[in-house]
Order: C-alpha cells, then sequence, then structure tokens
C-alpha cells in the first residue's frame, strides 16, 4: 500500500508527512505530527473531543480524511497560547472551573473559537449552539458556557 | 486495514471510478464513509473522491432550486434563498458536522439519521445521478427505494420546487437531546394550497421505516380539504398507517407508532 504525500500548515507551521490511504486527521496530527491536544473520543462524529479547525471552519478530525487537508491551514488546541500565555478562552475556562477531567476541553475550547472568531460577543443561545456537537460527562456545561461567555466579554473589555 | 483513495478533478471520471468498483465508496464531507473506516468497514477498499466544483453549486430561479451533492448544511443556513430548508439543516448534529455532512451524503445516512432527506422527500425533489451507463433525474422516492443498489452511483445534485409560502412548508425533529440529537421521528409536510383546500399534501417520516417514508394515508386525508381542526384530526389518526419503525436506543417502535399521529397533528396545526 502506497503512502500518500501531505503537506499542510499546523498551527502557523508548515508540515509534510507520509500517510496510509484512509487515514483520519486525528491519527495524523496525534502519530505523525506528535500534536496529543486533539483527543480521540468516539470516532463517530458524536462527541467533538477531536475538533480542530480548518481554514477556520470547525471540522471533526476523525471524520476527515487526512489527506484532504493538503494545502490548508490546520489550527488545534496547541496552537491556542502564545508562548507561556493562555488564550483568554483558557484563562476562562480555568477561572470557571470549566474542565473536570479534561478529556473534551480541547474540542471545547476550538468550539468556542470557532465561535468567537466569527462573533465575539455570542448570546448565551448562541454559545449553547456552538458547543452542541461536544459531549461533556462532568461539569454539566453550565460552567464551559459561562466560560466562553466571560472570555467574549473579558476580550471586548480588552480590545 | 488501508484503503487506497482515488481522487479527481471531474465527476464523470471519479462516477466511472465508482461504478466500476463494487468495494468503491464515495466520501463526501467525510461523516458516513470515515466513520465507517474508523470502526473497521473491511467491505470499503477504495475511497473515492470528486474535487469538481459542479458538486458544490447552488443554483436559485424563482420557483425551482438545484443543490449540488457535496453543499455542505452550514452553506445551506447561509444562503437566504434556501430559508425554507434551514430548519432542516439547522436541526443536523453541531457545527461540525454542519460544516462537513452534505446533502448528498445525506440521502445515504440510515435511520436514525437523514432529517434533510425527510425535507426532500415532503418537496418530492429530483435526485440526479451518475453511474455507470450514464446520467440520470429520478424522483426521491424511486432513489430511497432503490437506495441499497445505489452506492456504485454517484449523486451529483438535487432540485426541488420552492414552496410557494413559509407556511406551505413545515418540519419539526423530535429529539431526546437539545439542540443536537439523533431523530425519535422526523416529519416534514409540504401543504400546497388552492382556494383554502389542500391540493397534493405530501408528508414524509424519518425513522419510521428503513428509509425515509411518505404517510400516503395523512396525505389522502388532507386532500381537498381546508386544514381545520378535523382535517388535521383525521391525519393524524392514521398518521402509523404503513410504517415500520424498529426499537433502538432513542425509541422503541411502539413508543414510535403511538407518538406519530401527535406529532403529526402538532406540525400540522403549527404547534410549538
Amino acid at each position: 500500500m502506497t503512502k500518500t504525500a501531505l503537506q499542510f500548515r499546523h498551527n502557523g507551521r508548515d508540515v509534510a508527512l507520509f500517510v496510509d490511504g484512509g487515514v483520519n486527521l486525528l491519527v495524523a496530527l496525534r502519530e505523525s505530527i506528535g500534536d496529543m491536544t486533539p483527543k480521540f473520543g468516539c470516532g463517530q462524529g458524536g462527541c467533538g473531543a477531536c475538533s480542530v479547525l480548518i481554514d477556520g471552519e470547525l471540522h471533526l478530525s476523525c471524520l476527515t480524511l487526512a489527506e484532504t487537508v493538503n494545502g490548508r491551514a490546520v489550527e488545534t488546541l496547541d496552537g491556542l497560547k502564545d508562548g507561556p500565555n493562555l488564550h483568554p478562552l483558557q484563562r476562562a475556562f480555568m477561572e470557571q472551573f470549566a474542565a473536570q477531567c479534561g478529556y473534551c476541553t480541547p474540542g471545547m475550547l476550538m468550539a468556542a473559537k470557532a465561535l468567537l472568531d466569527r462573533n465575539p460577543s455570542p448570546s448565551r443561545a448562541e454559545v449553547i449552539e456552538a458547543i452542541s456537537g461536544n459531549i461533556c460527562r462532568c461539569t454539566g456545561y453550565e460552567p464551559i458556557i459561562n466560560a466562553v461567555l466571560a472570555a467574549a466579554s473579558g476580550g471586548r473589555a480588552r480590545a | 486495514m488501508p484503503v487506497t483513495v482515488k481522487t479527481f478533478a471531474n465527476f464523470g471520471e471519479a462516477a466511472s471510478a465508482l461504478s466500476s468498483d463494487r468495494s468503491a465508496r464515495y466520501l463526501g464531507g467525510g461523516t458516513l464513509v470515515m466513520r465507517a473506516l474508523n470502526e473497521g468497514d473491511v467491505s470499503i477498499s477504495t475511497v473515492v473522491r470528486a474535487t469538481d466544483r459542479a458538486l458544490t453549486r447552488i443554483d436559485v430561479a424563482s420557483s425551482r432550486v438545484t443543490i449540488g451533492a457535496g453543499v455542505t448544511f452550514a452553506r445551506i443556513l447561509a444562503e437566504r434563498e434556501l430559508a425554507f430548508l434551514h430548519a432542516p439543516a439547522r436541526s443536523i448534529g453541531g457545527p461540525a458536522v454542519r460544516n462537513m455532512g452534505t446533502v448528498g451524503g445525506n440521502l445515504f445516512a440510515p435511520s436514525p439519521y437523514g432529517d434533510f432527506t425527510v425535507a426532500l422527500l415532503a418537496l418530492d425533489a429530483t435526485v440526479s445521478v451518475q453511474g455507470g451507463l450514464g446520467a440520470r433525474d429520478m424522483p426521491i422516492e424511486e432513489f430511497l427505494q432503490s437506495r441499497e443498489r445505489q452506492s456504485g452511483a454517484l449523486v451529483l445534485a438535487i432540485a426541488c420546487q420552492r414552496p410557494a409560502s413559509a407556511d406551505a412548508f413545515r418540519y419539526r425533529k423530535i429529539a431526546r437531546i437539545k439542540p443536537k440529537g439523533g431523530s425519535v421521528i422526523t416529519l416534514a409536510a409540504h401543504l400546497p394550497s388552492s382556494g383554502g383546500r389542500i391540493s397534493g399534501a405530501r408528508i414524509a417520516l424519518g425513522s419510521m421505516a428503513a428509509t425515509q417514508i411518505r404517510a400516503r394515508a395523512a396525505e389522502r386525508a388532507l386532500e381537498g380539504r381546508s386544514l381545520d381542526d378535523a382535517a388535521i384530526n383525521a391525519a393524524a389518526a392514521v398518521a402509523a398507517e404503513g410504517v415500520s419503525p424498529t426499537d433502538n436506543a432513542l425509541g422503541s417502535a411502539w413508543y414510535r407508532r403511538e407518538i406519530v399521529g401527535v406529532h403529526l397533528r402538532r406540525l400540522l396545526s403549527g404547534l410549538e
């Protein structure tokens, strides 16, 4: 079975790798690139733990054929922080106790980022809709929703 | 198990590759085929893709719309001209699934999925299919009845008439989890009327049989009548005629039969 050459931008950095046919983007990110921030949850598109941004759009990396991102830009949670400084969403998640076991957190943060990138002042209903594809079994969602709203208003105050 | 991925710039070449290989599956948004691969489906040895822009085109004419099979639900939601399809598009998945899942793929989504197709069935859509013997248009009902045999064909587009008014097309998905969740029942009704009387009603149901089906007895109960309580009750009373739902984690077959009339009554009454 031949491998396919693949090049794309990973968190602002160009990467080149070879993938087996049919490999999904999540496996390519975790096993070939070593970016462990997107998580494997269900492999079915039901949990959102593997969410990443592809050209700024929220996608499920486990349902994305790796070679379809050739030439595109992939953002994962690993690219969210700026050096030692946490992203406002990460800080808000920390301050609002929005992570317990933490397994859903990378996907939640990427879904929240996808929302805030196009809608910096979302309503509560819009936040709920934005994370509706992400399952959390610990928090009951309320702290997560509050954290996204806090990050949104915090961002506004700084702007 | 690794699979061979074949990517074509032209949909005709992709259709040929698909029809000539029984173990080939067409990859659209990935929400069905990648899921199957992740689950180790060994019946798929080749994945066929097409990057042809013709598959992602939306043509909106005054009364008829044509939507490329590769158009995602997020794009439907971004298209103001397709407002009548926003409710079914919004009822699918979370934002990531809507950014990936396509209109063409939804035609193949097994129960309890395939909500968008319920809307298309009520709207009497036409499915354009390219097979080994060339392209042809077929009514969506015929497509769904022969769906098992269609995996070797490439769906190019769907087309449907725009409902005459917002009130003439109604959609409702019953899910246990809100705002996202698999369907207990999905209902859509196209209710054209002339002179205050229903003429040519089409009611479609999802999760009530192996594929999306029409509630023909309920359609007949509305024909030629105004949409009053008596007509709505008559349609609701026969809503379960011809259905063959199965048990799943979201609801039992018994429960689905019991409540389909209730939800059809609410849909036709315009109740939330």
